[in-house]
């Protein structure tokens, strides 16, 4: 239930294209910061007593630090593909627990019931087996062959298609979805969620996509994102308890629910515990 | 019909909704209000000064003004919705669709605050969304005792449509609905309407199960 385990990674705490030289306050893990824009346009993170906080620029996002991040954000090989669209979607603040939105992310059991008719539908609802594994040597949780049936995949999906999914977890609160990519069935869309923990109750989502679609509108593209997070925001803000629960005290995972326990566990493992609830209540 | 929309804005909701309702195409142009605010670009306040979606654009006509929308669409499309039978059913239709306003900027205000980080005065807000929401409750109890499931009728009105978006949203803006046993029902009301649809952070009526099978007991 505190930061220390934390405090050495990054995270996103605005859109490079919409800094401000005037500066924009916000929180990173309760600590009141300061985002700006220096003289030389230059991303400028100030913390609460003033000191500069460790900066730097990938995905559209400046990403911050509060302590000393001995190793650099975490590589996204294909968001450098020539041809893909980067699509900024803006922030989104949830009351809610910065690892339960990202877990929230990782599930697809509740496509048909949250994300009717788009994400997935009834009675389409069964989760195929898929694997999951923490790979030691990134240190990253992987979700590979995932499965399912979706009404209306992506903006440029025209009618249903069954639909592969991997999921990465990289960093304690930052997922990468790879998916099915309707226009260029040999390559994969990538849609990430980037979450600010603001506290362990509130955090604010950047949603980010590097999609092959040469012919949706910008604005498409982001609202159709907009759509699906906003769908999942009034759920997550009515979870119970509030903070993500690492103690399988309560609760019974089922076989999909597989991507979450291992996340959960690799939290555990590395003491990423703001936002989680050690023991259950 | 051409409809500047944003698929989170309930005020474009409106319109969508009525459309859906009264069975009339429209069609939707994507403002990116978040996170690129188009609506204050200046090809967007050249339509409409006020620099607000949405913009209803019909042949020569131009609407910035949901309710007037909401009758346009109304009037052409499914009368009815318009309502009037009488003087007290006219005047409480113009009553809630000026009340509609003060939803929006309360409750509507609330929401981009919470939601999108819009700043506002937030307490400030949620007690003028909570007072306005007590008025609609009231509103709605002396209704149900007149015999009318709806603010100004027996059937709904383009006075509800001007209303619902922003109190069902109320929880986005962290004002909670559960104090308000009246407004719950005349929502489900609307969400059970033909031909109904849905925006995110409105969830459709979820059908409802078959009613259990009990077998009589051998005495």
């Amino acid at each position: 239930m505190n930061k220390i385990g934390m405090i050495d990674e990054w995270y996103p705490v605005g859109l490079f294209s919409q800094l401000d030289p005037n500066g924009r306050d916000t929180w990173l893990m309760g600590e009141p910061i300061r985002v700006a824009i220096d003289g030389e346009g230059n991303p400028l993170v100030t913390g609460g007593n003033g000191r500069v906080l460790a900066v730097c620029v990938r995905y559209g996002h400046v990403w911050a630090s509060l302590g000393k991040p001995d190793h650099d954000l975490f590589p996204i090989p294909e968001a450098d593909q020539p041809g893909r669209r980067l699509v900024e979607v803006g922030v989104v603040r949830v009351r809610c627990s910065p690892l339960r939105a990202v877990e929230n992310f990782l599930d697809i059991a509740h496509f048909p019931f949250v994300h009717t008719d788009i994400l997935g539908s009834e009675p389409h609802t069964e989760v195929q087996n898929y694997k999951v594994e923490i790979r030691e040597e990134e240190d990253e949780v992987w979700a590979t062959q995932v499965k399912f049936y979706q009404p209306q995949a992506a903006k440029s999906a025209s009618g249903g298609i069954t639909t592969e999914y991997m999921y990465r977890v990289p960093a304690p609160t930052c997922s990468v979805l790879y998916k099915t990519c309707p226009p260029r069935p040999s390559e994969w869309d990538v849609i990430t969620l980037f979450v600010q923990p603001l506290f362990e109750d509130v955090c604010d989502v950047w949603p980010w996509m590097a999609l092959y679609d040469d012919d949706t509108p910008m604005t498409d593209l982001i609202h159709f994102q907009q759509t699906i997070f906003l769908q999942d925001r009034s759920i997550l803000e009515n979870q119970i308890p509030t903070l993500l629960p690492l103690d399988p005290g309560m609760e019974i995972p089922t076989r999909a629910d597989l991507t979450s326990v291992a996340y959960r566990r690799w939290l555990k493992r590395h003491n990423y515990t703001y936002g989680a609830q050690l023991v259950a209540q | 019909m051409k409809l500047y929309d944003y698929i989170l804005s309930p005020s474009c909701y409106k319109v969508r909704l009525m459309a859906a309702l009264a069975g009339a195409a429209l069609e939707l142009k994507p403002v990116d209000f978040h996170p690129g605010n188009e609506h204050r670009s200046p090809a967007m306040l050249a339509l409409n000064p006020a620099g607000t979606i949405p913009i209803l654009e019909d042949g020569d006509l131009l609407l910035t003004e949901s309710s007037a929308m909401l009758a346009y669409i109304a009037a052409k499309a499914a009368p009815g919705w318009l309502g009037g039978d009488s003087a007290e059913e006219t005047a409480r239709i113009q009553q809630w669709l000026a009340f509609s306003a003060r939803l929006t900027s309360s409750l509507g205000g609330a929401r981009l605050t919470q939601m999108l980080l819009v700043p506002c005065d937030i307490a400030a807000l949620q007690k003028s969304g909570i007072a306005a929401l007590r008025e609609l409750e009231a509103g709605l109890v002396e209704q149900s005792l007149r015999g009318c499931r709806f603010l100004a009728a027996d059937r709904p009105t383009i006075a509800d449509i001007a209303c619902f978006p922003y109190v069902a949203l109320a929880p986005d803006g962290n004002v909670s609905l559960d104090p308000y046993p009246t407004i719950r029902l005349w929502s489900r009301a609307l969400r059970a309407l033909p031909g109904f649809i849905e925006m995110p952070g409105i969830h459709r009526l979820h059908e409802l199960k078959p009613e259990p099978e009990v077998q009589a007991e051998e005495a």
